[in-house]
């Protein structure tokens, strides 16, 4: 059974077909037990995506099941085995952290205090301040305590990130590392690749509301784009498939997805002192995928 | 029962201070009758010269100088658009409140179906509406026993139940708009209040325009009609409680299918 199987999911916001285009044909499924990563600018279909898997927009098409429940039918019984944490956490003005971590656990109709407890402690968030008075970053440390203090099967967390700092982000990809082992599945939108290329199996890329690309990190990396530098003086104007391109007196690196005969041919035309062929990172991927089009 | 012990924390000032208001005013109208009294006796003939503006207030149609009178005029007022007002403000604010303050992501993604969201925050509306009306229905009786006045109870108790169901009534409507907001709607709900309020008055004012009062549920809640007729108006009430239904159902059907932004 998967976590997550969405099938030709769309979503138009205002009347179907002439409203605004969020989502359209997204189809991905996320294996039980994975870290699943979902890339893709702001704008792109992440968020609108996660909100119709957890019931708060409603598809004007297609289908999806999380934990082999219909997104429609079984809403309560998807929340109450899923935590989510959303890309900006807000809470009830006047409440207390531990106001909140208990109303969020009587909602769920559960004791969450020793897990509540052990995540404030790993993350030092004080209970006793009021949310009010909290940054940004101790915001979104709570809305983490939220989403993890049931122990759900079900990680969904839109750019889970966002506001907190780097010793914080260590603690918490600790602590989704170790949920994970335990065999929780991580379904985590992003928009900061090198953390989806440090902690996911397999990545999913949103572009304009379409999923371009699903695949392994792995496999992903190995796409057929490389990045060249070359150090020398080339001609690169006839060359199709040249995208990125970063040019100084003396040497040029771009990402290239064109035939490899082409630009040896190139290559043999110009100048060439030294020439680096590599696979890309993630971020270079990224660019790919969203430069396909253009 | 979490979220309305919930919603009842979040409303907890509203809560007082709207009664604490309404009933300083009551107690200060109440505190000054006995001393108007005696003076009342003669100004009443001078409401009843008045015209229109006296019968607007159903000033020309009950003696000002007696308990039963200048409670259904001045303190009918007093509770009635007050009451009014915070009915009006707390329904339409229940539901709207969590997209406007970007909490409904938090509520609507822990296990609790949408249904059930409507039904614990209109319990807890009307639970603020009954709270707010006995805290007032005591401190008007006990301020009536401070000056040394009979309680006229009938009088009394139909009084107050009028502007109870008044207050069901606003306070459902506008939970039924709640639904189908995004922002905080005060105004409209304070909107909507005056100009139910002022056609009243109109109604009150003009033979021609008598029918308004079927429509605003300050019809049924005016304090002279009530004690002049010994009785509430049934059928002004239904209607009222009619508009008050579809208010409800109104909630549950846009809320249920509502997407969440």
């Amino acid at each position: 059974m998967d976590a997550i199987r969405i099938d030709n999911l769309t979503k138009y916001y205002g009347t179907a077909r002439k409203g605004i285009r969020g989502i359209e044909q997204v189809s991905l499924t996320v294996a039980q037990g994975e870290f699943c990563g979902f890339i893709g600018p702001n704008g792109a279909g992440k968020s609108t995506t996660i909100r119709t898997l957890l019931g708060l927009i409603r598809p004007t098409e297609g289908s999806a099941q999380v934990l082999g429940l219909d997104i429609g039918k079984d809403r309560e019984e998807i929340l109450a085995r899923t935590g989510y944490l959303p890309s900006e956490a807000m809470f009830y003005p006047g409440m207390r952290v531990r106001d909140v971590l208990k109303l969020s656990a009587d909602l769920r109709k559960k004791d969450c205090r020793r897990e509540a407890a052990t995540l404030c402690e790993r993350l030092q968030l004080d209970v006793s301040r009021k949310v009010e008075e909290l940054s940004f970053g101790n915001r979104k440390k709570a809305a983490i305590i939220c989403a993890l203090q049931h122990e759900p099967e079900l990680l969904i967390l839109d750019e889970p990130t966002s506001g907190l700092d780097p010793l914080m982000q260590r603690a918490f990809f600790e602590i989704l590392r170790e949920r994970n082992k335990a065999g929780v599945t991580i379904f985590l939108s992003s928009h900061v690749l090198s953390e989806v290329q440090r902690n996911c199996t397999r990545a999913a890329v949103i572009r304009e509301g379409r999923i371009v690309a699903c695949d392994s990190v792995e496999a992903l990396s190995r796409t057929s784009a490389k990045r060249v530098v070359i150090h020398g003086r080339v001609d690169l104007g006839l060359l199709s498939g040249v995208r990125d391109l970063e040019e100084t007196q003396e040497s040029c690196s771009f990402l290239y997805s064109g035939g490899m005969k082409e630009l040896l041919a190139v290559l043999a035309e110009g100048e060439v002192h030294d020439l680096s062929v590599s696979e890309p990172d993630l971020e270079e991927i990224f660019l790919h995928f969203y430069s396909r089009k253009q | 029962m979490t979220l309305i012990k919930h919603e009842l924390r979040q409303g907890r000032i509203s809560l007082v201070v709207w009664t604490g208001a309404i009933a300083v005013l009551l107690v200060i109208c109440l505190l000054v009758f006995p001393e108007m009294k005696g003076e009342m006796k003669a100004i009443s003939h001078l409401f009843g010269a008045m015209g229109s503006f006296a019968a607007a207030f159903g000033m020309d149609r009950l003696n000002f100088g007696t308990l039963t009178g200048f409670y259904a005029i001045e303190c009918g007022n007093v509770i009635g658009l007050g009451g009014a007002f915070f009915a009006s403000l707390i329904g339409i604010s229940a539901l709207a409140k969590e997209e406007r303050d970007g909490t409904a992501e938090f509520l609507l993604t822990h296990p609790v179906s949408r249904a059930h969201v409507v039904t614990e925050k209109l319990a807890a509306v009307m639970l603020q509406v009954i709270v707010m009306n006995l805290i007032v229905l005591v401190v008007s009786l006990l301020s009536i026993c401070a000056i040394g006045e009979t309680v006229p109870w009938k009088e009394l108790l139909l009084m107050h139940s009028a502007c109870f169901l008044l207050q069901i009534e606003l306070a459902a409507v506008c939970f039924g708009m709640s639904a189908f907001l995004r922002r905080g709607g005060f105004g409209i709900a304070l909107g909507l209040t005056t100009v139910l309020y002022f056609l009243n008055l109109i109604a009150n004012m003009s033979e021609k325009v008598k029918f308004f009062k079927y429509i605003t549920p300050f019809g049924y809640c005016e304090g002279v009609d009530v004690i002049m007729n010994g009785g509430l108006d049934i059928r002004s009430i239904a209607t009222g409680m009619l508009f008050a239904v579809l208010g409800i159902v109104a909630a549950y059907k846009m809320y249920c299918g509502k997407d969440i932004r």
